[in-house]
């Protein structure tokens, strides 16, 4: 199974990158696959791939966490507050340290004390928000430069890089508006165009979370109390401990999305910037079968959504081209697949969309607002019989109970 | 002595937990230079004001009806987390019809009130049926229907014709005429008037406590919700179970609006208060899917809201309160967990002792 | 056999419980490098011995000796050191891991930091060949059958060093085929040196594989046999494993009659993994009759309830009353008159958290007395509640506590209260005097006797032979799914019931 995914994934990207190339030519939206966009989808991926990552962790090892949320506001409060006092880095630094705490309080109340982790993960969320609320506007208000509910500019700026040879070149091939050749040259260029080096971290942290889990013993114990902790614990395993050092690296990641959007997408702290993005991480992990890879990549393609709310009407109107080219062949594939009720939902879907585009010559910009939360919506509800939970997800587990 | 021992065992950890959130918030107080005494002197003394209480029954109706909807989830192990976007849905419909009525109001109402839980309960149907047809948790459908349903309000008011220019810039349904709006009452000394609407909820109170305890429909539900493989073993269908409870659920949601909405704002506007849902939720936590818990916890919650207005004006953030609240929602589902073990662990002892009795070769 | 040639000796091993005494003199002589099986029903203590030998329990008196040396075993770490290692009947292994990462958890081999997966690989791959118990190493545990899994639960005791294994009930979900593979496996493993203890029921495999054979009944060891000195039958084991003597019937007037309540045919239910644990399986019960159903647990009795209450999917038909109830809902069929003593009445048949008039609803809760139209009726049931509080002598303060604060046997008391109200017309009791004490067992079993001379059809599940031949007009025996013969409970020997029920052959 582990050898199969791989043609899998890159079967289904380079089909999407086709379809992509030709929604640009035939609506003429050149902004989907430009180097600015794509610059920005892969900026704006990363706070939601981290947190992504944050569940990953969590779940791995049992422990299903929807406080992702919650530890990413005080990420990114906790980014505002040293950051605008102490530069970028210290916020940085602030951010992972305030979200590790929210993940270290969520252990204590479902590892330790066993409440059930919808509730507890509730309840971060909640208290999480209250409290960074209070503290904005006690700290901030009179502060220069901040408000209520924002912080003053954080000052210092995190590196960014802009890798001018590989970039300017791809760059003036995405221009020629060639049919996939500056499809995939705006791709390229975009990821080597002004990429911070938080960017370059989350990758790293991709890449390091891959081999840890998989490659160490440490990685191999820490599954285990996700997939079986009763037959864990029989042979010796900390089962508990594991579980702890999970949630707490999954908050200090969803502090760290937070410390991106803070430092790096906006400049300060501001309440409600998460909108939502702990929850979409938790999309993307599920969408990527609770695997790095497969998060990534559906980091990546949530950002690319997350963008076009920033881009203009025409381009909006290729998304919407693309969503309908992109449900019918999913719809086409389901059908031919013998998956009739699946498909025909999906061909129904379609075709409303193909309507809308049709009839419409603009669309309002609340559909490129909705559109990452109605993907998920879809995605999930496709996805859910193929997907791979780690057996004991969400599942309580005592030391010493039989199972 | 057993039912006043039970209700004393009940509120003890609910009690025990709002003591320790006022201990960490006094902590916070302090650090931040504040005086502790004089924070709660000052919330006491505003809180408890004609005006004030006015406006605490007010709130303590919408959160009532919010975490009544939670906890009728709750009561199946179901997390109903879309109560936001279920209330500001149904609401914005409601009040969209409600102005355009000239009905009388003893039919404008009741229409208003229907739509508004007819819309609401689709709106969560969506996700139990995600849950039941596709096995999509509800806990991530509901919160990504709660931001899609934030899109099609936002587009409903700006940019159709729904929404009207009914204040300088401001956009919002039409007004409701007076035919449609509820009336209220005030008490002395009050200058605020208490929603008629707080009939309704205690009105949907009562009908929680006795769809649950008196029907049929209620004993199946709690029943999946404590068993499911023996409620499955007594004839229960669990799908159409979740659908029915998330339905139900939704439909109470819509309920939320509207005591605000017939009472005294009588148009939809994007201002509408959008955190209802997860006050709900804490609120059905704090009171334990009670229906007279979740009224205490609903008044206790309002309390702490409008008394903490106050605290701006003496320079203490009003947020202190979310803490305080936050901190008791987290030590209370704490202390319930650790309430429930002991329980278990005492009954097996007592188990344990009548089994002494037993003279069954029981071998194990 | 020596002390110095016995590999483990148990001497003298007693271990109580609250009310109950589990082993009561165990005494138990496994020599070094054979293959010694422990054979004994349900019930007759060879659960709590393997704990006790794996070190999960404390003898509370007597010795134990490994490899010539009085040891303590406090837990299954003292266990795994003296090289005892155990493979469990219910696996414990992580479905989404291959089959490598189980063996290994726990012991990863390391290269520096990472996993060192070739050192592991060749590890494992010496002992499989060593002891011939190949298993496929990179394929997930979820892919894998029984015998596989069964063979990656010995490997993980070989690769912690074990020299004695204790196999408990090996072959319970093994097929014939996977049967013969496992016992190759396991004279194997005994050329090289490696003793094995070998729990279980089946007489006939026993009886193939076996070099002494210790039989254990009613908490105590019964007989210790060396079928390669002194050849024994697995007639003669059965005898020894059931009692030499029976219970007497009850003689009371035969009260069947000809109308026929429930008559299934070809009854089939397969599990997930797609093997039959119903085959095949036809039968009829009659108002005014009890059939029993002897056999030991776990061959296929808890799913022939479940394909009757209609909670699980199966082929063949079942008609109730001369209608065809194969597409009944589980409701429909209990408000027909369809009444069930679940065998696990924890899961299947209360709610721990609920009051206990409100257990009585449970099953019954759109029927009077508990519910008139769409409403409950909770004067009714209270009324009713206590009723069977009464008639049943629950032992309870009232009927508002939490059915969580009876005792087992209260709970059941309740249970089987609660489902001969309503006049039922068919009562499948599975276990019904589980967990009951001596003086509630009999007037049970004189409610049963009153509601069949009233006309009630029952199918009694038990494995308690008493409580089987005392109350059944006829009693089938059920063997891996299918019914291997009928007996009259009046005329069976202690010898044909219990090679009947193990497989021991004629």
């Amino acid at each position: 199974m582990k050898k199969r995914a791989l043609p899998r994934v890159l079967l289904l990207l380079s089909g999407g990158l086709l379809l992509l190339s030709i929604t640009r030519v035939v609506s003429g939206a050149n902004d989907l696959t430009s180097t600015g966009t794509m610059s920005a989808a892969f900026g704006l991926a990363v706070p939601i791939g981290l947190a992504g990552l944050g569940g990953l962790w969590s779940e791995r090892a049992g422990v299903a966490n929807i406080g992702l949320e919650g530890m990413m506001i005080l990420g990114t409060f906790g980014a505002g507050w040293a950051g605008w006092q102490y530069g970028a880095w210290v916020g940085l630094v602030t951010a992972v340290i305030f979200g590790a705490l929210g993940g270290l309080l969520f252990g204590l109340a479902t590892v330790t004390f066993g409440v059930d982790q919808i509730v507890a993960g509730t309840a971060i969320n909640i208290l999480g928000l209250g409290l960074t609320q209070f503290l904005a506007k006690l700290l901030f208000t009179t502060a220069p430069g901040g408000g209520a509910t924002q912080s003053p500019l954080i000052f210092g700026e995190l590196p960014t890089f802009t890798l001018d040879a590989v970039a300017n070149p791809l760059n003036q091939l995405q221009k020629k508006d060639l049919f996939l050749i500056s499809d995939i040259s705006g791709m390229i260029s975009g990821l080597f165009y002004q990429l911070s080096i938080l960017t370059i971290l989350t990758v790293a942290l991709f890449g390091f979370t891959k081999w840890l889990l998989w490659n160490t013993a440490f990685g191999l114990r820490l599954r285990s109390a996700g997939e079986n902790p009763w037959a864990a614990e029989s042979l010796g395993v900390r089962v508990n401990f594991y579980k702890y050092f999970a949630v707490i690296v999954s908050g200090a990641l969803a502090g760290l999305a937070g410390a991106y959007l803070a430092i790096v997408a906006t400049g300060v702290y501001r309440g409600g910037q998460t909108a939502g993005r702990g929850f979409i991480g938790l999309a993307t992990m599920i969408f990527g079968n609770w695997r790095p890879g497969g998060t990534a990549v559906g980091a990546a393609i949530f950002g690319y959504i997350d963008t076009l709310q920033l881009r203009d009407d025409a381009n909006i109107r290729g998304l919407v081209l693309f969503g309908t080219l992109l449900l019918l062949v999913i719809s086409a594939l389901l059908l031919k697949s013998g998956r009739r009720n699946s498909g025909i939902a999906f061909m129904i879907f379609g075709i409303v969309m193909g309507s809308a585009f049709l009839s419409a010559n603009s669309f309002p910009p609340e559909v490129a607002q909705v559109a990452p939360y109605l993907t998920t919506l879809i995605v999930l509800a496709t996805a859910a019989q193929r997907l791979r939970p780690p057996s004991a997800d969400g599942i309580p587990y005592r030391k010493g109970e039989t199972h | 002595m057993n039912h006043l021992k039970k209700l004393g065992n009940s509120l003890l950890a609910p009690l025990l937990a709002l003591f320790l959130a006022m201990v960490v918030t006094s902590i916070i107080l302090v650090a931040f230079g504040s005086n502790v005494v004089m924070v709660f002197q000052q919330m006491w003394g505003y809180g408890s004001k004609a005006s004030s209480i006015a406006l605490i029954l007010n709130l303590a109706t919408t959160y009532y009806l919010s975490a009544v909807a939670v906890a009728i989830g709750f009561k199946m192990n179901l997390f109903n987390i879309g109560v936001n976007g279920q209330y500001l849905l149904g609401g914005m419909t409601a009040a969209a019809v409600a102005g355009r009525l000239t009905l009388p109001g003893y039919l404008a109402i009741p229409i208003t009130i229907l739509v508004a839980i007819v819309v609401a309960a689709a709106w969560a149907g969506i996700a139990g049926w995600l849950k039941v047809s596709r096995g999509v948790s509800e806990v991530i459908s509901t919160i990504m229907l709660n931001f899609i349903a934030l899109g099609i309000i936002s587009y409903t008011i700006v940019r159709t014709n729904v929404g009207e220019e009914i204040a300088v810039n401001v956009r919002g349904t039409r007004k409701i005429p007076t035919s449609g709006q509820m009336p209220g009452f005030t008490f002395p000394n009050s200058n605020i008037e208490v929603y008629g609407f707080i009939f309704i909820a205690i009105f949907i109170g009562i009908g929680y406590w006795f769809l649950l305890n008196r029907t049929r429909f209620g004993y199946d539900l709690r029943a999946s919700g404590m068993s499911p493989s023996a409620a499955v073993a007594s004839g229960v269908d669990s799908k159409k179970m979740t659908l029915y409870a998330m339905l139900i659920s939704g439909a109470i949601a819509g309920l939320v609006a509207l005591p605000d909405l017939l009472g005294s704002s009588h148009t939809y506007t994007l201002n509408f208060p959008t955190g209802f849902g997860f006050t709900g939720i804490a609120i059905a936590l704090l009171g334990r899917n009670n229906p007279l818990g979740i009224a205490f916890g609903a008044l206790l919650w309002a309390f702490l809201d409008v008394s903490s207005q106050q605290l701006d004006l003496v320079g203490v953030p009003r947020e202190i309160v979310t803490i305080l609240q936050g901190v008791t929602v987290l030590a209370v589902v704490i202390a319930y967990e650790i309430v429930r073990r002991n329980k278990v662990k005492a009954q097996q002892r007592d188990v344990g002792l009548a089994l002494a009795d037993n003279k069954e070769g029981l071998v194990l | 056999m020596t002390e110095s040639t016995s590999a483990l000796t148990l001497t003298g091993i007693w271990k109580r419980f609250p009310g109950v005494i589990a082993n009561s003199n165990v005494n138990l002589s496994v020599g070094a490098g054979s293959i010694h099986a422990i054979v004994g029903e349900n019930g007759a203590g060879k659960s709590t011995l393997m704990k006790i030998l794996y070190g999960m329990q404390k003898p509370d008196e007597g010795t134990i000796t490994v490899a010539g040396i009085p040891t303590q075993l406090n837990s299954p770490s003292d266990a795994i050191e003296l090289g005892i290692g155990m493979v469990h009947q219910h696996f414990m292994l992580a479905e989404n891991f291959t089959v490598l990462e189980n063996i290994i958890l726990g012991n990863e081999p390391k290269h520096g930091v990472s996993l060192d997966l070739m050192a592991a690989r060749n590890r494992l791959s010496a002992l499989a060949t060593k002891y011939s118990l190949q298993v496929p190493f990179d394929e997930y545990v979820s892919e894998l059958g029984v015998g596989d899994r069964q063979r990656i639960e010995i490997l993980k005791v070989l690769y912690r060093g074990a020299r004695i294994l204790i196999l408990d009930e090996p072959t319970a979900v093994l097929v014939p085929q996977e049967v013969d593979e496992l016992f190759s496996a396991l004279r194997d493993l005994k050329a090289e040196g490696i003793t094995i203890i070998f729990i279980s029921h089946k007489l006939d495999e026993v009886l193939a594989i076996a070099d002494e054979i210790t039989v254990m009944r009613a908490g105590t060891t019964v007989a210790a046999v060396n079928p390669k000195q002194e050849p024994v039958t697995a007639r003669e084991l059965a005898e020894l494993m059931v009692g030499s003597e029976l219970p007497t019937p009850d003689t009371s007037e035969n009260t069947v009659t000809d109308k026929v309540v429930l008559s299934v045919t070809a009854l089939t239910v397969a599990n997930s993994d797609g093997k039959n644990v119903v085959d095949n399986v036809s039968f009829k019960i009659h108002s005014g009759e009890i059939l029993g159903i002897a056999g030991i647990e776990g061959n296929g009795q808890a799913e022939i309830v479940d394909a009757l209450l209609g909670v699980v999917a199966t082929s063949g038909a079942i008609e109730f009353l001369d209608t065809d109830i194969t597409s009944w809902t589980t409701r429909k069929r209990r408000e027909n008159g369809v009444a069930v003593i679940p065998e696990d009445r924890t899961r299947q048949g209360l709610l721990l958290e609920a009051p206990l008039w409100e257990n009585r609803m449970l099953g019954q809760q759109t029927v009077a007395p508990n519910a008139r139209g769409v409403l409950l009726d909770p004067a009714g049931a209270k009324k009713d509640t206590w009723r069977i509080v009464r008639e049943f002598d629950v032992r309870t303060p009232g009927i508002d506590v939490h059915a969580s604060a009876l005792s087992g046997g209260n709970q059941q008391k309740l249970i089987v209260g609660r489902e001969m109200s309503g006049s039922p017309k068919l009562l499948i009791a599975s276990h019904p005097t589980r967990g009951v004490d001596v003086g509630a067992q009999a007037a049970i079993w004189e409610h049963l006797r009153t509601a069949r001379a009233a006309g009630l059809a029952v199918l009694l599940i038990s494995a308690d032979l008493d409580e089987l031949i005392g109350l059944s007009d006829s009693i089938a025996v059920l063997l891996r799914g299918k019914f291997v013969t009928t007996v009259d409970p009046h005329t069976v020997t202690p010898a044909v019931l219990g090679s009947a029920m193990t497989g021991a052959g004629e």
